[in-house]
């Protein structure tokens, strides 16, 4: 394990449900991982494997019928001291100055993200004078720099303008503006360029790491595209139904990936060298829905190296794998 | 935006003539006019009425002439101010609504305030709270009130108040002040009159409010933008009421326009049962009679208080929805 540095965020064994009448869907299910000050941590899984609730739980801000349920999320704060988010209330001070202060937060949809009757400006503007002692025009004047350290061009015009006033990129990069203008020493961005076309994805991503660089600041990157997980992460979370199977350094998971389900994710993204007109693998069976999780090991029904009478029957603890890396597989001892 | 105000006002003078020639044809409708039911009444009454007679109230009155002409004449004295006679009353029929308009428009008014000032807090609490303890009670409550009939809720209120308290709670005045003219002491006795009539008309359509913004706020809460604002470290009382709220209150705006007009009609019955000195019975009573000049105005004046409201409420949208005023894509 490193043991360099102090992660910046430790989540340990976080578990999130939704209790609905219809049944309880355990979102996330036992999670551990961690982040540390400067590093990229990339969290990949398909649809539905509970990253967005992972980190709305980071948050404390999980929708009802959700909750937490169970684990320890230790952020270690500026002047060295550690909380657990879990303990705080939902709605007190503290953890209100957690939001926005020291964790900011971009979501999939600049679409819906911005209030569609409140100017970018009020938005932003509110979030500073919420964290810092400023006034409403030096409140302003930094809204505007932040709108102009993301790169959106007029800044003093544009923090006026309403957000369904500007295009899909420049909206998403507001975005980023208003979740980083309290200077937060980890950004969390769920599926940040997601809904953005393939050369405004490109630019938002650069963006990211050149303020990820000017400001030693600690990036959580939720996505479902391998391919930008590759390009940015150092570290990364393979998640399978609320459940880390396989975490490392970024080399070792596209190089040499352990967990059976990580294979298959990585062969399902075509290469330069795959043969033209192959069709791609993928990976068989689908998502089993979460009311009804399998036993065992949540992978086994879908793996291709599944033990009959062992990956059915017990569940494998995520245990080291190697230098640095884990992966919850009984292939691995 | 200003070519937008234009048409809208065109449009709003072409729907009032609309709506003046189909109140005209309406009250036509039924068979007979203003004479065959006054012959009618007459004769209830004891006392008949000549054929030469009738025939004489009838040209007197311009009934003799094609319908067409008397639309041309009625017009023709609405544009120039008149309302014409109401036949029954045999006076003008400006003098005739007008302080029944003030009064009507002061009870709705009362009522409208009633409804929002109840409505608008339970269905964000509803909203928020959805599914809780409160929130069936809240909905018990107001389904309820929305099945209760209105007439039926001002006899109960008034057999209430005149079994348990004593008190008269029909009319807007008290006896002394009905006749008076109008003075600082009758203001004060109609503001003491007016919690029944406006609790009482405004009890159903606080009940559907409460419905309406309950779903409305419920569609917000689930919209991305919440969870941005609660990620920026607001309180959750600011969050929900600075914005899903805010959100949640536009569709409301657009209905100002028509409740005016829409509390008014409601309140007909409910009028009669209270006995409120309003336009309601006046409406039903000319309606009976077939007066139609009378009936003719009041209709037209419903129909042109919808047309007002409704440009106001379209006014009123673009100031408060960024989304219409700058014509989002
Ligand atoms: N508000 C909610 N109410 C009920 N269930 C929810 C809610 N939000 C999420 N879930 C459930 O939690 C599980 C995990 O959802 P989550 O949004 O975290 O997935 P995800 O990994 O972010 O997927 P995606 O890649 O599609 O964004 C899903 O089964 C989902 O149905
Ligand atoms: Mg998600």
């Amino acid at each position: 394990m490193r043991n360099d540095t102090r992660p910046l965020l430790s989540v340990r064994n976080l578990r999130t449900s939704f209790f609905q009448d219809e049944g309880t869907t355990k979102a996330v299910d036992g999670a551990s991982f961690d982040v540390f000050p400067g590093k990229t941590l990339g969290i990949v899984g398909e649809s539905g494997c509970g990253k967005s609730v992972t980190a709305q739980s980071i948050l404390r801000i999980v929708d009802r019928p959700g909750r937490i349920v169970d684990g320890e999320i230790v952020l270690t704060r500026a002047d060295g001291s550690e909380i657990d988010l879990v303990k705080l209330k939902a709605n007190s001070r503290e953890i209100r100055s957690v939001r926005g202060g020291d964790i900011g937060l971009i979501f999939q949809e600049p679409m819906t993200s911005f209030s569609p009757v409140h100017t970018v400006g009020e938005q932003i503007i509110e979030a500073v004078l919420l964290h810092s002692e400023v006034g409403k025009k030096e409140a302003r004047l930094r809204g505007i720099e932040a709108l102009r350290s993301v790169g959106i061009p007029k800044p003093e015009r544009r923090i006026d303008e309403y957000s369904f006033e500007l295009s899909g990129g420049l909206r998403q990069r507001a975005m980023i503006a208003v979740a980083l203008s309290c200077n937060p020493r980890l950004l969390i961005a769920d599926e940040p360029t997601t809904a953005l076309d393939v050369t405004t994805q490109a630019q938002i991503l650069d963006l990211l790491r050149k303020i990820q660089q000017e400001r030693g600041m600690a990036i959580m990157l939720i996505t479902h595209n391998l391919g930008v997980v590759a390009e940015m992460a150092d570290d990364v979370v393979v998640m399978y139904l609320g459940k880390v199977v396989e975490q490392g350094k970024v080399d070792d998971i596209f190089h040499d990936p352990k967990h059976p389900y990580t294979k298959a994710l990585l062969q399902s993204i075509p290469s330069i060298d795959s043969t033209p007109r192959l069709k791609l693998p993928t990976i068989s069976g689908s998502i089993p829905h979460p009311f009804n999780r399998p036993k065992g090991c949540p992978f086994h029904p879908r793996c291709v190296s599944a033990i009959a009478g062992r990956c059915d029957v017990e569940e494998p603890p995520l245990q080291a794998v190697g230098e640095g890396r884990k992966a919850s597989c009984f292939l691995y001892p | 935006m200003v070519a937008y105000v234009v048409r809208r006002l065109l449009l709003a003078v072409l729907t009032v003539w609309a709506i003046s020639v189909l109140s005209f044809m309406i009250i036509h409708l039924p068979p007979g006019d203003y004479v065959t039911s006054y012959i009618a009444s007459m004769s209830a009454s004891g006392s008949a009425v000549s054929e030469g007679e009738a025939n004489a109230l009838r040209e007197q009155l311009g009934l003799d002439k094609p319908i067409t002409v008397q639309y041309a004449k009625w017009m023709g004295l609405m544009l120039q101010g008149n309302f014409g006679m109401a036949m029954e009353w045999g006076r003008p029929v400006s003098d005739v609504i007008g302080d029944r308009l003030t009064l009507t428009m002061v009870i709705s008014v009362a009522a409208i305030i009633f409804t929002w000032a109840l409505a608008l807090p339970i269905g964000i609490y509803s909203a928020v709270y959805p599914y809780s303890f409160a929130d069936y009670v809240f909905t018990f409550v107001g389904f309820i009130g929305l099945a209760i009939p209105g007439f039926l809720l001002a006899l109960v209120v008034m057999y209430v108040g005149f079994a348990y308290f004593g008190a008269n709670v029909g009319g807007l005045f008290s006896p002394d002040f009905a006749e008076a003219p109008w003075s600082l002491a009758k203001i004060w006795d109609l503001t003491k009159h007016l919690p029944i009539p406006a609790v009482v008309l405004g009890v159903s359509g606080t009940a559907q409010l409460i419905r309406i913004m309950r779903s409305n706020l419920l569609d917000e809460l689930r919209k991305p933008y919440v969870m941005t604002a609660r990620a920026r470290g607001l309180s959750e009382y600011r969050v929900i009421m600075r914005y899903p709220v805010r959100v949640a209150l536009n569709p409301f705006v657009s209905t100002i326009g028509y409740l005016l007009p829409y509390v008014v009609s409601g309140s007909i019955i409910v009028s009669l049962v209270l006995s409120l000195p309003t336009v309601g019975p006046l409406l039903l009573k000319a309606l009976i009679a077939q007066d139609m000049f009378l009936a003719g105005t009041i209709v037209l004046l419903l129909g042109v208080m919808t047309v007002i409201g409704t440009f106001i409420s379209d006014l009123l949208l673009m100031w408060v929805d960024p989304r219409i005023r700058l014509g989002r894509q």
